[in-house]
């Protein structure tokens, strides 16, 4: 298989210099022509005219479910979802059960990713069962190659335990990342406290249960010199805090979800689970500044938390319902369509930047000679109807069902191989 | 023995029993979840009917035929006494049969999803279901699950709404007021204090929806940790000074408060809700003397009212409240599941009997 070469021809190529017209051909993994009709001839050619053609996606957040809920996703169906979603690489979040939280887990985790259309980087958890007691064996899940981790689902709440955590990380290279939501102030809210939970009836949990954590966290990483990537900021004060503290040069990065800059608490006004999310979906201040966050590159990154759940747990009462929502089949369409942002800022917000945090070598953005052949080949223009039936998730738990989104991947190519062909799964 | 038929014929002469008329489904589909979907018209529509069926139950023999052959199935999901045997007389009064289920618990146990529930209950051929459900927004999952032809009524959900105990406290007010007139329910000019723990009460909420849409002045009076997050939308004032407030009220609507609130550190203690918030003895001689005073029940005595004030006060409504309950019950049963020739009207008079 890797030994077919395979052509990209008719796009436009988008890298972090620019934009241009040129062919791609690729053969054993990696990029080994660049150029006018240099995709001629090959084994496989894949026609890109009218769209543009990109290094693949990288998603710093995926909830992937195995071990412990493949009733809900396993590590092939997000995959395959990832493909379709224009994804080469994504970041397997450790809340699974029992939690990535051991090299031996690290070991399964990698073990099932061998043979899915799509790179697996298992995150590993900062606390034993991410309880937030204890530390997890950080060292040995690196020595494994993991570059990041996170108790994610809760943050670590321990003032002293995530200073220690900040410290023993930064002697290991590793990034820690963080779900910022003091669990107190929380108070097991099921949606953003304000106006509409208010009257909806339904306990809510303020924006200051996410920004407190997040002034926290900064001024540890001030204190350790750690480094600190926040995950799915969702909040304007949030989004201000980051801000400043990289003005001061505090080792802050910051991701942002598709849904925190499309959907406001508003939706919760149906009732139906599918909404409810954590952080919570917040109000449109919230939104406007994720969104200015996004395009002044306070955030650092486009994530998607996808987080799949079945039917039967989504069809449980509002507060009783488990927070999540899918994202990997629909993020790249509300990026190009949402944000008014140049291609090129929401390929970088995608997949260059998202691949440096996650210590992605060699995926900058540059399709060169050499480069690996991860690529997204999306059709701007396409529009086309979310069915959460129709993605590859066990699970259908999308918040967009029925909505027209333009912006359509055609064609993934993953490690040379072609995952996705005319918007199919590949071979 | 008196058979139905009988008790039929003897109320209502009107109807010959081949002119029952047939509860079709009516055109469209009809719920009452909340107040807000109900909407201003709707609530005046209600509340006018109410004073039909308030006849009817006034009656030797409190029972029409209107429902006869339909079907109302309550789903309490928690526990309810006042309400779920308020519905349930509401439909028998209705001549509807009636159905009852709660899980309390066991469901839950065996898996059983509220989902597998009601549709299970549905295919058993229930024409409303009447729910409560400590989550707010179950009515509306709900709904969304059963056939287009099935009535979903809600009677409480959460924090959230229980709509026909705010169009009873309406109803209540506007009848023992004698605001507007026999034929416009109104609340203009009436200045009405609610009391307590807005925050955790669906009955606050759609007290405030009922009462202000009749044109009434609506204060919530309680600590800010017993008020709701945000007020934005809402038509009321607040005030956390209930002796300042007091002697403008016309009404003074007390709810209950419930004692898990000072474990979540809400209040400090009862004793201390009592004398900043109860309706206590002294307090209650700074009411002015022709102010109702309301309480949706069951009460906590001696905590948000004193039990002599309770028991003695003229302007006391409370067991008023629960009598109108059923009343405004069959209305929104009627109007959901009445066939829409039926004019209650023709259920006769009752004078004379």
């Amino acid at each position: 298989m890797t030994s077919m070469t395979i052509g990209i021809r008719g796009g436009e190529l988008v890298e972090p210099g620019g934009r241009r017209h040129a062919e791609l051909l690729i053969s054993e993994g990696r990029i080994v022509d660049v150029g006018e009709g240099v995709g001629e001839g090959a084994d496989l050619v894949l026609d890109a005219s009218g769209c543009l053609v990109a290094s693949g996606l990288v998603d710093l957040h995926t909830h992937m479910r195995e071990p412990g809920r493949e009733d809900a996703e396993t590590v092939h169906t997000a995959a395959l979802g990832a493909a379709r979603g224009g994804f080469t690489t994504v970041c397997a979040m450790p809340n699974t059960t029992p939690a990535i939280d051991s090299p031996s887990l690290v070991r399964d985790i990698l073990r099932l990713a061998e043979s899915v259309p799509c790179r697996v980087l298992p995150v590993g958890a900062i606390t034993k069962g991410r309880a937030g007691r204890e530390l997890a064996p950080m060292g040995e899940m690196a020595e494994l190659g993991v570059t990041m981790f996170t108790d994610d689902g809760t943050g670590v709440a321990d003032n002293a335990l995530m200073r220690r955590a900040m410290e023993y990380a930064s002697g290991l290279g590793v990034t820690l990342a963080q779900h910022c939501e003091d669990p107190a102030l929380a108070g097991g809210g099921a949606m953003h406290e304000g106006e509409w939970s208010a009257r909806l009836g339904i306990p809510g949990q303020p924006a200051e249960a996410e920004e407190l954590m997040v002034m926290r966290d900064i001024a540890l990483s001030r204190l350790t010199g750690a480094r600190i990537h926040f995950q799915h900021l969702s909040t304007a004060g949030s989004v201000d805090m980051v801000r400043r503290a990289r003005r001061a040069g505090v080792a802050v990065t910051a991701e942002a979800t598709t849904h925190h800059f499309t959907l406001t608490h508003a939706e919760c006004r149906t009732f139906d689970p599918v909404f409810k999310v954590h952080p919570p979906l917040r109000t449109s201040e919230d939104v406007a500044a994720v969104r200015a966050g996004l395009a002044d590159g306070t955030i650092d990154a486009i994530a998607t938390d996808h987080a799949p759940h079945t039917p039967e747990t989504k069809d449980l009462p509002f507060d009783q319902a488990p927070p999540g929502m899918l994202g990997l089949e629909t993020a790249l369409a509300l990026a190009l369509t949402e944000l008014d942002l140049p291609v090129e800022r929401v390929f970088d917000l995608m997949s260059w930047t998202p691949a440096r945090i996650a210590g992605l070598a060699g995926h900058d953005g540059s399709l060169r000679v050499g480069a690996p052949a991860d690529i997204c080949v999306v059709d701007p223009g396409q529009s086309w109807t979310v069915s959460g039936r129709a993605m590859a998730s066990r699970s259908r738990n999308t918040p967009y069902e029925g909505r027209t989104l333009t912006g359509r991947v055609r064609h993934t190519v993953y490690a040379g191989r072609a995952v996705v062909v005319d918007g199919g799964d590949g071979p | 023995m008196t058979t139905e038929t009988d008790i039929r014929d003897e109320i209502s002469p009107e109807f010959a029993p081949g002119e029952v008329p047939e509860s079709t489904p009516a055109p469209g589909v009809r719920h009452l979840l909340s107040l807000d979907e109900l909407g201003a018209d709707g609530i005046v529509e209600i509340l006018r009917l109410t004073d039909r069926f308030a006849e009817v139950t006034r009656r030797r023999i409190p029972k029409v035929p209107a429902l006869r052959g339909r079907t109302v199935c309550t789903l309490f999901f928690e526990n309810s006494t006042r309400t779920k045997l308020s519905f349930e007389s509401a439909a028998k009064r209705l001549s509807a049969d009636t159905m009852s289920f709660s899980p309390g618990g066991s469901s839950v146990a065996k898996g059983e999803s509220i989902r597998d529930t009601v549709e299970t209950l549905e295919a058993m051929g229930v024409d409303a279901f009447v729910v409560r459900h400590g989550s707010s927004g179950v009515p509306w999952q709900l709904r969304s699950w059963v056939a287009p032809t099935v009535s979903v009524i809600n009677a409480g959900d959460g924090w959230h709404s229980h709509p026909t105990q705010g169009l009873l406290d309406a109803y209540t007010l506007w009848r023992t007021l004698g605001t507007g007139t026999d034929d416009h329910p109104d609340l203009s000019g009436v200045h009405i204090g609610l009391i307590g723990d807005i925050r955790h009460s669906r009955v606050a909420r759609s007290d405030v929806a009922a009462f202000t849409s009749l044109g009434a002045r609506v204060t919530l009076i309680a600590p800010p940790t017993l008020l709701p997050p945000s007020l934005v939308g809402w038509p009321v004032e607040v005030s956390h000074d209930l002796d300042a407030v007091l002697p403008e009220l016309d009404v003074v609507a007390l709810l209950r408060i419930q004692r898990e609130r000072m474990v979540e550190a809400l209040i400090p203690s009862l004793l201390e809700y009592t004398n900043r918030y109860g309706l206590t003895a002294s307090r209650a001689t700074r009411m002015r003397p022709d102010a109702v005073v309301m309480h949706p029940g069951p009460v906590n005595r001696g905590i948000e009212i004193d039990s002599d004030v309770l028991d003695t006060h003229p302007g006391a409504v409370i067991t008023r409240q629960v009598a109108n309950g059923v009343a405004v019950r069959m209305a929104v049963l009627f109007k959901l599941l009445g066939s829409e020739a039926a004019d209650p009207a023709q259920f006769g008079t009752g004078e004379g009997r």
